[in-house]
């Protein structure tokens, strides 16, 4: 029987079923960071328990690490005692530990990839929801708490219920300025912030055949945002000439009959889905978020929603969301004043991210009084980025150029919003108080709508401000 | 390991209303420079409790009358957003011992189910009358009944539902799985055999 990938790659993980009815799922590979692991480790010395496989789990240090201070003891004392509990934890338990001197820390969900570790046709799970990441190269990859990071740290296998699969196609071609963010945003605004609820998301279609890989990351991490587990794209060319190479693909031989078993886990054409949901690429515009969730999104030539023009069932939250934003229903979002502009996150943090953007800041200017920042999502993008140069045009253009990690993205380092300030973000989450002041207020974009926003000092058109009209993007 | 088996938590009630609550809300990131979670039941909704200036702000949860509540009443959504188990740990280490609310995020839901911490789910109209009667009388008792997917108030009852798998852990004692995963050990071993990458 025709079978998608998620079943494929269910069936081939499920160790047996649980007397609860869920399934006890092995976890192919799992990835730990420093805020949801010490107490797991914590909990397994309690239980006198130990980590089962080892050589399947990786970590790094991301969330808390400085992006403008690289020498430790970091002046934050708690964040200084993370780093060095995740350190003793990994190497008590011989863990890969892409540490902060490896040359190799990042975000986790930028690290995976650009090392090849995360492949189709696995499973993968982290304790932090951006795991979704992972699904664009065909690997079924959940967030998971930390009870279930002990569970995998102790067994590999946590237990789960299996997911109905929504399969989401986008057919046609995108216009110019409009890019893998702006698919995610316009999704999640379609199906909702819960819309996704039991469901994996299944992206299909020209777009997602002709998007890079890190273009597909981009939308599989925010499926989360729009309620899903997980999302995924199926393994093609493009996936395998990604991972040809990286430090931990499979060498010779062993790579040839890698690609075979990859190719075999792709959902077959004729297999059945729980749901089918078609968009047209051409209705996608660049998308900018007005509100409180990454729902709550409109096309950058719309109206902020006023709450008479909404159903009544959402008037309350619209409400919510304008009183917190401080914003007028019925008011356009283009021209809103930001303070702050941020590039980086493991949504858009990656190497193309900042290339794309480069290429069209050249000789162009932070506004006045915008404090334009961008934090490369590993140290690998970061000395790739510095060996193109891209860091100089960021610096001269008058943004801020930083060392690795999540950053502004939720503030637990000190890159935090202060007071009501605005902040143009190419992160995936505006909820209130996401970026480290309790009244923040952000408005998720693609990098360069974050760019046109710093550099015109409000929200602006990217078509207008830099006239990508001619250029072909994806 | 024996759990204990939870097969209904009762106590008096507190409403946080609104959708879509997510965990940053009910646990502030900076909350979670923690090693442990000890200690972060203070912290839950600590910005829409407190001001800049650590002063209480207007908040049910601030409210003499609802202290010591144990059962959480909201909407929509909740606990949307991050994986963080943080969240439900500070709901727990509140002194919460059951949420009722018109949905719950997936992760959340799993997260709190581990931590033996039952969520009910139950219609925007019950709910707007147990919040009601709570309103008027915040001494009311408030029971989920998990097994029976009930949620009894003064002198009313109303249904609620509650994931068949959930229940069932809850209701047997073994919402924490872990006990049942590690009994699985030769099965887990035979599955990464057949698994060429591991
Ligand atoms: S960049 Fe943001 S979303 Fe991604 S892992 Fe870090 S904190 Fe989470």
């Amino acid at each position: 029987m025709a079978k998608s990938l998620f079943e494929k790659v269910w069936n081939a993980h499920t160790v047996r079923t649980l007397s609860s009815g869920e399934t006890q799922l092995f976890i192919g590979t799992h990835l730990i960071h420093e805020v949801t692991s010490p107490q797991a480790f914590g909990m397994l010395r309690e239980m006198g328990l130990g980590v089962k496989f080892p050589d399947r789990t990786f970590a790094t240090v991301d969330h808390i690490v400085p992006t403008n201070e690289t020498v430790e003891p970091f002046s934050d004392a708690l964040a200084d005692a993370m780093i060095k509990e995740l350190r003793k934890n990994c190497a008590e338990s011989d863990i890969t530990f892409f540490d902060l001197d490896s040359g190799k820390q990042g975000v986790v969900h930028i690290v995976g990839p650009e090392q090849g570790i995360t492949q189709p046709g696995t499973t993968i799970a982290c304790g932090d929801s951006h795991t979704s990441t992972h699904g664009a190269f065909g690997a079924i990859a959940f967030g998971v708490g930390t009870s279930q990071v002990r569970n995998i740290l102790a067994t590999q296998t946590m237990a789960m219920s299996k997911l109905m699969v929504r399969r989401i196609n986008v057919n046609g071609q995108l216009s110019p300025g409009v890019y893998a963010k702006d698919v995610a945003l316009h999704i999640i605004r379609m199906l909702g912030v819960n819309g996704g609820t039991g469901f994996a998301y299944e992206y299909g279609g020209e777009v997602f055949d002709s998007m890079t890989m890190e273009e597909r990351m981009t939308v599989c991490n925010m499926s989360i945002e729009g309620g899903a587990r997980c999302g995924y794209v199926n393994p093609d060319e493009t996936t395998f000439a990604y991972l040809k190479g990286r430090p931990y693909s499979p060498e010779g031989e062993a790579w040839d009959a890698a690609v075979e078993t990859w190719k075999s886990y792709a959902s077959d054409t004729d297999c059945d889905y729980d749901d089918v949901v078609e968009i047209n690429a051409a209705d996608i515009a660049p998308t900018v978020t007005w509100g409180i969730n990454p729902g709550q999104g409109i096309s950058i030539d719309e109206n902020i929603p006023s709450p008479d023009s909404v159903p009544e069932d959402q008037v309350a939250g619209i409400e919510e969301a304008l009183e917190f934003m401080q914003f007028e229903g019925g008011a356009p979002i283009k021209g809103i004043s930001i303070d702050v502009a941020f590039i980086g996150s493991c949504t858009n943090g990656r190497l193309s991210d900042f290339e794309e953007v480069a290429k069209h800041i050249e000789g162009r200017l932070v506004a006045d009084g915008v404090q334009a920042i961008v934090v490369p999502g590993s140290q690998v993008v970061a000395s790739i980025a510095e060996e193109k140069g891209l860091d100089k045009i960021f610096i001269s253009a008058g943004f801020e150029w930083r060392a690795a990690g999540c950053s502004m993205c939720l503030a637990m380092n000190p890159d935090k919003l202060v007071g009501d300030q605005i902040c143009a973000s190419s992160s995936n989450r505006n909820f209130k108080g996401r970026q480290g002041s309790p009244t923040g207020r952000t408005l998720l974009m693609s990098p360069l709508m974050v760019a046109a926003a710093a550099i015109t000092g409000k929200v602006s058109d990217v078509r207008e401000v830099f006239g990508v009209s001619e250029t072909a993007s994806v | 390991m024996a759990l204990e088996k939870i097969t209904q938590v009762s106590g008096t009630a507190v409403s946080v209303p609104g959708n879509d609550i997510d965990t940053d809300r009910i646990i502030p990131a900076r909350f979670m420079k923690c090693i442990t979670f000890d200690g972060l039941g203070e912290f839950m909704f600590y910005d829409v409790r407190k001001n800049e200036d650590g002063s209480n702000k207007e908040h049910p949860l601030n409210e003499q009358r609802f202290a010591g509540a144990s059962i959480l009443l909201s909407g929509n959504n909740f606990g949307c957003g991050s994986s963080r188990e943080h969240a439900p740990q500070a709901i727990a280490k509140a002194g919460f011992s059951g949420v009722i609310a018109e949905g719950f995020a997936e992760i959340f839901f799993g997260n709190s189910t581990t931590l033996g911490l039952p969520l009910a789910v139950a219609t925007k109209e019950d709910i707007q009358s147990i919040a009601a009667a709570v309103e008027a009388d915040p001494t009311t008792v408030v029971t989920i009944d998990v097994e029976n997917q009930r949620i009894r108030f003064g002198d009313q009852e109303v249904t609620c539902f509650i994931r068949e798998s959930a229940r069932d852990s809850l209701v047997e004692g073994k919402w924490d799985p872990i006990a049942e995963l590690l009994e699985g050990d030769e099965q887990i071993n035979a599955t990464a055999k057949k698994l060429p990458y591991v």
